[in-house]
Order: structure tokens, then sequence, then C-alpha cells
């Protein structure tokens, strides 16, 4: 190996530790017992996640947090698969426009978007309840469910579909026997995604959720008073749970891809 | 035929137009309208005065937070870009494909990952009795105020951005043909050279491309400046959240949001012309 591959390597692997060092410091904290960690760290404990998960309102959040992350998961991926489909399907005029509506949410700052929630919301008197988190949190979702999906309908072969027809098969047949199979684990995908996308979410849902917390929003909450451990032990909960569901979702869109 | 082939196709076209049409565009202009509103007594009333608009371009705070929200955003942009190239350079020609896969799967992660519980990691990392001064206190520095300053929020602004820079500059190199490069060395040029006049144009637009979207992020982001930052002096989305929580000036919240769209739009716009100039 020569010089430049290994001073490469490592400082791949310095901005790796940097990218990853809070998840770390997290998960390491959340079984320390100081209150304001240091080196050399404390002894072991699991006190900090005994305290936190015996609030009550924490098991609160967690229903709030995981209704609404199903609700935006299923939501979110049955209109990001149908705009797959329309893109990979059908030309049409304002098409752009119609790209253009799916993919720019990502782009808006989320404090512009939780204001323009929470002041719409209001008016429509959705503000504060766990639908109005649903509904914005599927606007966010939207455009990552539409992407995977997309991704997997452009590894189809188009003239499946038209194979399908001529033998026969109605639109909505084709579409329940050779598109739905073919995409299903894109599908599985987005569920997961967006899940994952609604449950780490906390500053739209931090304006329009009202007394309705959900488990980031509770955490902002502790935050604004003092450092407090128990942060890390439901953080590393949150990490966990966030993980597995990405990890879930690009195992699901990329293992596929060797076969085809 | 035609009538059941309009029904599928509206079927699958229409709920994408409904939802982000009432639910994003929709309130993105009644925050439009909304700038023209007239507060009394707490409550806002349909009107149409240009008051919140003089009220808040008029004063300092928002133009000192105006800037420095642009100034810092900028200077991520610059400083994600610069770190995250070697080691895009590193992913897309040194390692092999798998290892590659893997290291980009693993970027990936983060970003889906609460970046509230990670901006409190950090809190506690760099607190002046934190790990760091720790460590650094045993070779005689320190301790240094991390904190509650430009640095600490330019720590939470590359943990947020770092990941996707990689990962645009990943793509936009690798995209690159290789003979382009072998070509240059067959021809003499030197590593440096090949880099500038190559590989670096060739790259562009994928640099370009993480670059906005890490200035649109950072841009945005109320995070990083409001608990690594300490707050003062107050970025444009910390004022957006002042003025919006305390008291009913939502108007006025809307106005500061209507310069950052615009801002927005602007950079990303020159951005993209250059990040495309000459592609066609």
């Amino acid at each position: 190996m020569k010089a430049g591959d290994i001073l490469g390597r490592v400082y791949l692997g310095a901005l790796f530790c940097f990218v990853f060092a809070p998840i770390a410091a997290s998960f390491v904290f959340s079984f320390n017992s100081d209150r304001f960690p240091t080196l050399p760290l404390g002894h072991f404990t699991t006190d900090w996640y005994v305290r936190a998960f015996s609030r009550p309102e924490l098991w609160q959040a967690i229903g709030n947090s995981i209704a609404v992350a199903a609700m935006t998961a299923l939501l979110s991926t049955f209109i990001g698969f149908a705009t797959a489909y329309t893109d990979f399907r059908y030309g049409f005029r304002f098409k752009p426009a119609y790209l253009a509506l799916a993919l720019l949410p990502p782009t808006m700052p989320l404090v512009i978007l939780g204001l323009a929630m929470l002041a719409w919301l209001s008016q429509l008197g959705l503000s504060g309840t766990r639908v109005g988190i649903v509904i914005a949190h599927t606007v966010l979702a939207t455009p990552f469910a539409m992407a995977i999906c997309r991704l997997r309908l452009s590894q189809m072969d188009p003239t499946l579909e038209a194979a399908a027809w001529n033998l026969g098969a109605g639109q909505w047949t084709a579409m329940r026997y050779v598109i739905l199979p073919f995409c299903a684990p894109a599908i599985v995908s987005a569920l997961c995604l967006t899940a994952a996308v609604s449950f780490d979410e906390f500053i739209v849902a931090w304006f329009v959720s009202g007394l309705n917390r959900t488990v980031p929003v509770m955490i902002l909450e502790i935050l604004q008073g003092n450092v407090d451990p128990q942060i890390n032990a439901i953080g590393t909960v949150v990490f966990l749970t966030s993980m597995s569901l990405v990890i879930a979702a690009q195992f699901l869109i990329f293992r596929r891809r060797h076969h085809d | 035929m035609t009538e059941r082939t309009s029904v599928y196709r509206i079927f699958w076209r229409l709920p994408l137009i409904l939802w982000q049409g009432a639910f994003f565009v929709v309130p993105v202009a009644f925050l439009a309208v909304m700038t023209f509103w007239l507060v009394k007594n707490y409550r806002m009333e349909p009107d149409f005065i240009l008051t919140n608009w003089e009220k808040t371009l008029g004063r300092g705070v928002f133009w000192d937070a105006y800037w420095l929200t642009l100034w810092r955003a900028a200077l991520a942009a610059v400083i994600a870009t610069a770190i995250a190239f070697p080691a895009a350079y590193t992913l897309a020609f040194r390692m092999s494909e798998r290892t590659r896969r893997f290291a980009l799967f693993c970027l990936i992660v983060p970003f889906f990952t609460s970046f509230l519980v990670r901006a409190y990691a950090w809190q506690v990392i760099l607190a002046e009795g934190g790990p760091v001064n720790a460590v650094l206190g045993s070779i005689g520095l320190g301790p240094y105020v991390m904190l509650n300053s430009g640095f600490g929020a330019m720590v939470g602004y590359l943990t947020l951005v770092l990941p996707l820079v990689v990962i645009f500059q990943t793509w936009g190199l690798s995209a690159i043909d290789r003979n382009l490069i072998e070509a240059a060395w067959n021809l003499g040029a030197t590593p440096l050279r090949t880099l500038v006049r190559v590989i670096l144009p060739a790259a562009r637009t994928g640099i370009f491309v993480g670059a906005i979207f890490a200035f649109i992020l950072t841009f945005g982001d109320f995070v990083s400046p409001f608990y690594l930052g300490g707050s003062k002096p107050p970025t444009l989305s910390i004022l957006i959240i002042d003025t919006t929580k305390s008291g009913q000036q939502w108007p006025r919240a809307a106005v500061v949001s209507m310069m950052m769209i615009l801002t927005l739009f602007l950079t990303s716009a020159a951005a993209l012309r250059i990040a495309y100039r000459g592609r066609g």
C-alpha cells in the first residue's frame, strides 16, 4: 500500500470518527454514572434508563411518536409510490413543475415549514393535534418515498407492463400482478425510511404538536432546562430505532440489485 | 377504454398534487399573504398593510442576524466542501467498490438520526469539564471554551452536513471517466495538475450540489446556533422561533421567513447555474 493510500484511509477514518462521535458518546454516557461526564469515565449504571422510562409522559410521547410515524409512513409511501409511478409511466406538459412539487419540501428550512404549518393548520383548526403532525410529516417524508420507489422502477424493464396488457391484463391487474410485486422491496424500504423521518423530526412537530408531544419534542423541552443525562438514555433508544429503520430500508433497496 | 385509462392515470397522479398542494404550497403561500396581515389584541386579522415588512426590515437586529446567518452558512459550505473532498477522493479512487458502498451506506444513516440528540452529545463532549478538555488538559493544554461560540455552532453544522457533502462528492468523482485521468498522467501531467485541470472540473457538479445542500441546511438550521452557538447573537431561524413563540407576532416571523426563502432561492439558482454551466 502506498503512503497516499494510508494517508487517505486515516483521513477517512478521522472524518467518520467526527461524524459518529456524538452517536457513540451518547451511547457511552447513557451508561455512565456522572451527571457531567468527562474522562476518565464514572462507573457503569443503568440508572438514567430506569429514571427516564419511569416517566409516564415518556411513554405517552412514545405512543404519539409510533402512531404518527406509522400513519406518516403509510400516507407518504402511498403518495411517493403514486408519484414515482406517474413519473415512470407518463410524460405530460407540466411534469417539471410536478416533479418540483415532489422534491422541493426537503430544501425548505424546517423552521419556516413549521411556522407555515402552524399558521395554516391553525386556520383549519388542526394545530395541536396528532393529525396535524401527520400532515406535516407526510409533506416532508413523501420525497424520500418517491425517490426510493423511482429508483426501483428504473430497474424495471418498461416493456414488462406492456407485455401484461398484451396478454389481456387490464391496467389495474398489471399493476397488481406485475408492478407492485416488483416494487415490493422498495415499498417496504420506503415505509421504513419515512417512519424514520417522522420519528426523528422535531422542529415542525414542535411548532404544531401542542400537548401531543412526540419523543423528539419531549427531548427538546427537557433540553431547554438543565443538563440531564436522561436525554442520553432516551437518545440512545431513539438512535437505535431510527438506525434500525434506515439500515433495514437500505438493505431492502440495495440487496435485490445483485439478482437483477 | 379511454374513460378507464384516465381514471387510472388520475388515480396515480393526483395524490401528490392534492397533498403537497394543500399542505406545502398553500401553507407557504399563506405565509406570504400573512406578512401583510394585522395583529390586533394578539389575534391576526386579514388586511393589507406594510407595517410588518417595515418594522422587521427596519430593525438592526434583523440585519445583524441576516448577515451572521449568511456568513455562517457560506463558511460552513466552504469548510464542509474542503474537509469532505479528500475523503470523497479516497472513497472514489482508492477504495474497492465494496468498501465504497459500505462507507456510503454508513454515511446515509446519520442523516436520518436525531440531530437534536447528537447536538446534545456535542454539548457534553465539548463542555469546559468535558472529555475533549480532559484529554487536552492531560498534555497541558486548555481548558478551552468551545461552546456558545461560532466554533461550537460550526461543529454542529459540520456534523449535520458532512455526510451528505461526502456522498454527493463521491458520486460526482465516481462518475469521472478513468481514461481521462490516465490520459492526463500519460501526457505527463503532475498529480496536482491532474487534480486541478481534470478531476475538479469533471466533478464540479457533485461538488457544487454538495455545497448547495450544505448551505441550505446550515442557513435554516436552528439546533447548532441555539444549543452549540449560544443563540446570541441570534440567527434568522432563532429570530423566527423567538418571534413566533413569544407573543403573537407571526406576520413578522413570516417576513423573516420570506427573506430566507428569497435568499435561498437566489443563492441556489446562482450556484446551480455555475454547477451546470457548459453542460448543455
